[in-house]
């Protein structure tokens, strides 16, 4: 964000990694075991590919945003 | 958050008091997604408290806003938790003319806003829209402005306060005061450390916690359903074996049944969404309300204020998907424990059925209210019987029982985070609104006008304590009389017509004068509230406010605003011809026709935000066609 020196961008990066890896190592916990939450379309393993998006996107807005590098 | 709210959720707060069991049980991944939220907002007021020292910072944010950010923040501030609930609710009552709420009841305005408006607000220099009528028409109209809008946003930061609370009994079973106090605590750090900065950083941040929540509800929802086909079939199946005044297609078709009132679920007509909600309301709560406002003067130049809100109406076009799909879905994939359709009822159904160690408490009273409903007769009994598993859950419950069942640990904590966020933005949005409204508006303009521009930003921070401590007693309050959330929340609607024939005949049309400004603000207010008190005292005023014995209530608010916006527009008009106007030289920078507009740099046309106007007005008709 234009006049400060950690863009939101970059603490939204942050969040977004952590929960990425939290949730995605839930889901291959998940794979890896075979013990699955009690939800709707639990074999679909969404932790693992909505964690791993979340992840993605975390990562992109850190190094994308990362202080010094912003406009 | 603030504006919008369905009906319905008028009392949700107070009902779902009522409810039992909570419908989740979080695990300690999701514990630790949401203490990961509370200790990022916390990190993030602390980290701009160093950029919140003068007034320009604390209440403006330095205007220094990107397109992008000032966008974000404009339509995440109106995205709040109580109306994501509401509006999945009223998507499982009407259909998808709830839609309506979101594509004509937004897009038009904020566009309007964005091409139009902006260069008044922002060349006038103004930091609000109280500010905006002072230069305009004098010191009476805007402090009939900013009275109303202080009290209005103080109010509603408690409901959402409160609703907040209920909504984590509900969902979570936590304690409501527990639920108070943190947020309460964590609104008022962040908020008091970094001011409107800080504000306006959480809410990005609660746009993308929404996105990122509530997105996966929808798409899960869809794949076990079979598509928007196979959705459609269900819903139509479902609407035939449940009986029903309405085809059950109508829940489809955005305007095809709009040509009388009786041949749609919602009971309403096109010329009240056309005119009621997609003008007044729509260009009133948009164009006018403080808070959203607020956030686009906070752009950084000109251009960066008029692209904002053209920004923010593609992702409000596209909220749709994440509110009004995952209610339309819980029609067809809700279920009870032991498989059968889950239906949800209304919020009175479910007061008249409250339980006590498992047992209705008035049998007569809750048979009464389940004979109104689908229900069917076997489930009635087993509710009356108190079997477990049986329990009655509102309109307003979808979206949390969509998530409850799709969402697995970890991502059900985001859920509930998404929820979380949704509610402290809109706290923090009206408080630091009220911070603003009162230093500039009414303590610097009546009660201390020499004071320093540090002292200013100290009455802030202290006003943002107050208005937190103010919200946790207007939380109480409604938690102790249910029925002034129907009045907080009308506030609003009293409120938004007057004010936009206020400022739409003031930035248009030269001739409109100091009195009339004030005049035609405070009768329209008195008007449209004596409107109101009319149709609750008597319920059968609203086919005289609508024109049609057909009218149901969500009909009320459109047609209200109509009629209030007519009349402030006629008092205003005759009082201007009765009494002296200002020099039009004094209207420069606040009257279109007496204003040189700034010209901005030429951009290439992907850059400029008439491209985009034009994009997203035809995406617009598009969507409206194509679910015509």
């Amino acid at each position: 964000m234009h006049g400060s020196k950690i863009p939101i961008w970059f603490f939204i990066g942050v969040l977004l990694v952590a929960y990425g890896l939290i949730i995605t190592a839930y889901g291959l916990f998940e794979l890896a075991t075979g013990q699955l939450a009690n939800v709707a379309l639990a074999r679909l393993h969404a932790p693992v590919w909505w964690g791993a998006v979340l992840l993605a996107l975390g990562i992109f807005y850190m190094v994308r945003f990362r202080p010094g590098k912003a406009n | 958050m603030h504006g919008f709210v369905p009906a319905s959720t008028a009392s949700l707060p107070a009902f779902l008091l009522f409810s039992a069991e909570p419908l989740a049980h979080l695990r300690s991944l999701d514990i630790a997604v949401i203490a990961i939220y509370f200790a990022m907002v916390i990190w993030i007021g602390f980290y701009l408290k160093g950029q919140s020292n003068t007034s320009e910072e604390f209440f403006m944010a330095g205007r220094e806003m990107t397109a992008w950010i000032a966008g974000l923040s404009f339509v995440s501030a109106n995205l709040g938790s109580l109306e994501l609930m509401g509006w999945a609710g009223s998507a499982y009552q009407y259909g998808i003319l709830a839609t309506h709420w979101y594509w004509i009841g937004a897009i038009p305005a904020m566009v309007f806003l964005g091409l139009v408006m902006m260069p008044f607000y922002y060349v006038c220099k103004t930091h609000s829209v109280p500010g905006y009528l002072d230069l305009r028409y004098g010191r009476g109209a805007s402090t009939v402005a900013a009275i109303s809008f202080a009290i209005e946003m103080i109010l509603m930061s408690g409901v959402n306060m409160f609703a907040m609370a209920v909504v984590m009994k509900v969902v979570l079973g936590w304690d409501i005061s527990f639920s108070i106090i943190v947020s309460s605590v964590a609104v008022a750090l962040y908020v008091g450390l970094g001011g409107l900065r800080s504000a306006i950083f959480n809410e990005v941040l609660q746009f993308v916690l929404i996105w990122g929540g509530a997105l996966l509800v929808p798409i899960l929802g869809l794949i076990q359903a079979g598509g928007v086909a196979g959705l459609k079939t269900q819903i139509m199946h479902n609407m035939q074996t449940m009986g029903g005044g309405v085809a059950g297609d109508s829940y489809f078709h955005m305007w095809r049944d709009l040509g009388s009132f009786s041949a749609n679920p919602m009971g309403v007509h096109w010329t009240g969404i056309v005119f009621g909600l997609g003008f007044v309301i729509s260009f009133g709560y948009w164009t006018t309300d403080f808070l959203v406002v607020q956030r686009v003067l906070a752009a950084h130049n000109l251009r960066a204020a008029r692209m904002a809100p053209i920004i923010a109406s593609f992702f409000k076009m596209a909220t749709p998907f994440i509110v009004i799909l995952p209610g339309l879905l819980g029609l067809v994939l809700l279920q009870n424990p032991d498989g059968s359709r889950r239906q949800l009822v209304g919020e009175d159904v479910v007061a008249a059925c409250t339980t006590t160690n498992g047992q209705v408490e008035d049998p007569a009273a809750c048979s009464a209210a389940m004979s109104k409903t689908s229900l069917p007769a076997a489930y009635q009994q087993n509710v009356l019987n108190g079997v477990p598993g049986s329990e009655l859950h509102s309109f307003n419950q979808a979206l949390p029982l969509m998530m409850v069942r799709y969402l697995g640990p970890g991502l059900l904590g985001l859920g509930i985070t998404a929820l979380i966020a949704g509610f402290m933005s809109g706290m923090a949005g009206n408080v630091s609104a009220f911070s603003t409204v009162w230093t500039y508006d009414i303590y610097k303009a009546l009660i201390n006008k020499r004071g320093s521009d540090s002292h200013y930003v100290l009455v802030g921070r202290l006003s943002i304590m107050i208005g937190v401590a103010i919200s946790i007693g207007a939380a109480y309050l409604v938690m102790h009389a249910h029925g002034i959330m129907d009045y907080v929340q009308a506030l609003f609607s009293i409120f938004v017509a007057p004010l936009l024939a206020s400022i739409l005949l003031g930035m248009f049309w030269t001739r409109a004068t100091k009195w009339a400004g004030f005049i035609g603000l405070l009768s329209g207010i008195v008007f449209s509230a004596s409107l109101f008190m009319w149709v609750k005292l008597t319920p059968s005023a609203l086919a005289d406010v609508a024109l049609s014995p057909d009218a149901k209530p969500m009909a009320e608010n459109v047609f209200r605003a109509l009629w209030a916006f007519l009349f402030s527009t006629i008092v205003i008009v005759i009082t201007s011809l009765l009494t002296k106007p200002r020099p039009v030289a004094e209207l420069d920078g606040l009257v279109y026709g007496a204003t040189k507009l700034p010209t901005e740099e030429p951009v290439p046309w992907f850059k400029s935000e008439y491209t985009w106007a034009v994009v997203v007005m035809l995406i617009f008709a598009g969507l409206n066609i194509l679910f015509w």
